[in-house]
């Protein structure tokens, strides 16, 4: 079940997971998204808006339950940031604050946004692999939270590139445009033991 | 560390892949979908589809070609043709495409690329830019509402905006034109040089130079290229990405091929 954040890469999340044989649905209540087997979180555009298209659909505390009740959820992108509590690039918008973190923007002598393929460096015990992941952010995670484990890459400094907690996954790059090793991290996600 | 782009440009028109000179004496290139799946398969970083026919034949966006593409593409896929509002953006991104280029419609009305980016963000709203060098005439520096704006002095760079495929010259300078694109917010610019485009004569590595040093976000170079060196130059020049079209419809050459020679030339890249 995919969240509609209201941003432009729900097409591209729908496709990748047809192609590997599901049927993603668009999620309508809150309860539903409570309550399924898997929900993925995309989410491209700016952190306040999509902040509030979750509020305006009532989907925070469905969002937040569903997390801390260690429901098999996919972060993707802006959706991972939304998982922080807050952001520079709205900062008057409250994030879903799963995480204590404050998403950061970019260095000012980086092209920003990052529009590309990077390396995607596992770190400690994940299920995550090494690989090229494509990315397009002009903002990221700092540092890793405490109790997540996850991935870092490097763009002018080292930043999250995804982080794990039990069967919550968040990818600041983009699965479902990562090729066939997208395609890899999200058949592992979809038929990972619930 | 950020990978080089190589990404293969599929001209679309009724739904065929078509290749020109200078975006004139257009040929059939094959079926975009199995055009695009070949070049994934080949190691393509992202895919372009241009819909050439949308802004002269005043056509719609071919938003079943782009569904169709997207069904089987893995990787980024950018369009552009047509875009001449907020909603054509909205369409072609529902229909899977991950950004969308807008070009003549923004010439004559910047604030659509502000439209869109503050819609749907930065880092999914191409410019497209058309740019040739400028030919003889008094030059003109710009367009306000619509209308052209003329100087008898000064140059800002050495090649002009031109719109409508390239059948019409704008004056409008393109490392102007690029600035203020990405000051509305344009995410990254897709640079093509009209006197390049199709010759094989490589790309335009002044133009590239002078604006990727006046932007802040990725420029992707297109126009000309025929051999991995010309992608080498133009990465080197301050490119993030090379366009490549005709040398692989052509089948002259694969993408694998040219980013096994960016990588003897010490140019990451995934492989």
């Amino acid at each position: 079940m995919v969240v509609p954040t209201g941003t432009a890469n729900t097409a591209s999340v729908i496709a990748a997971f047809r192609r590997l044989d599901a049927d993603p649905v668009l999620a309508v209540n809150p309860k539903a998204v409570e309550e399924a087997d898997r929900v993925v979180l995309p989410g491209v555009g700016a952190f306040g808006p999509a902040i509030n298209r979750i509020d305006q659909l009532g989907m925070r505390e469905a969002l937040t339950t569903r997390i801390e009740s260690d429901r098999p959820t996919l972060a993707i992108c802006l959706g991972m940031q939304l998982l922080c509590a807050s952001s520079e690039e709205n900062p008057d918008a409250t994030g879903l604050g799963i995480v204590p973190e404050t998403v950061t923007r970019f260095a000012d002598d980086l092209r920003v946004p990052q529009l590309g393929w990077n390396m995607v460096e596992p770190g400690g015990s994940t299920s995550l692999e090494a690989g090229w992941a494509y990315f397009a952010n002009s903002y990221k995670i700092p540092r890793l939270p405490e109790s997540w484990s996850g991935a870092t890459t490097d763009y002018g400094g080292s930043f999250v590139s995804a982080m794990e907690r039990g069967a919550i996954l968040a990818c600041q790059f983009h699965p479902e445009l990562s090729g066939a090793w997208g395609s890899n991290l999200l058949r592992r996600w979809l038929w990972k033991e619930a | 560390m950020l990978a080089a782009r190589v990404i293969p440009c599929l001209d679309i028109k009724d739904g065929r892949v078509v290749k020109g000179v200078r975006f004139q004496e257009l040929r059939d290139a094959g079926d975009p979908v199995e055009n695009a799946a070949a070049y994934e398969e080949q190691g393509a970083d992202e895919i372009i589809l241009l819909d050439v026919s949308a802004t002269p034949e005043g056509r719609g966006n071919a938003v079943e070609t782009v569904r169709a593409v997207r069904s089987v593409l893995s990787i980024p896929l950018t369009v552009g043709g047509g875009v001449r509002r907020e909603s054509d953006a909205g369409r072609l991104l529902d229909a899977g495409a991950d950004k969308v280029g807008v070009n003549t419609a923004a010439v004559s009305r910047p604030d659509l690329v502000a439209e869109i980016a503050s819609r749907f963000g930065s880092q999914c709203t191409v410019l497209a830019v058309d740019a040739a060098a400028r030919v003889g005439g008094p030059p003109v520096i710009g367009t306000e509402r619509g209308h052209i704006r003329t100087s008898g002095s000064q140059l800002r760079s050495r090649w002009e905006v031109v719109v409508q495929s390239g059948s019409q010259r704008t004056g409008l300078d393109v490392v102007e034109w690029c600035r203020k694109a990405t000051a509305l917010g344009a995410g990254e610019i897709l640079l093509t040089s009209w006197d390049r485009d199709g010759t094989r004569d490589g790309y335009d590595v002044d133009l590239i130079a002078a604006v990727a040093g006046s932007v802040t976000v990725p420029v992707i170079a297109s126009g000309g290229a025929a051999r991995s060196e010309h992608l080498v130059t133009a990465l080197r020049a301050g490119a993030s990405a090379a366009l490549v079209a005709s040398i692989l419809h052509d089948g002259d050459t694969t993408v694998a091929d040219l980013k096994l020679g960016l990588s003897r030339a010490g140019i990451t890249v995934r492989r």
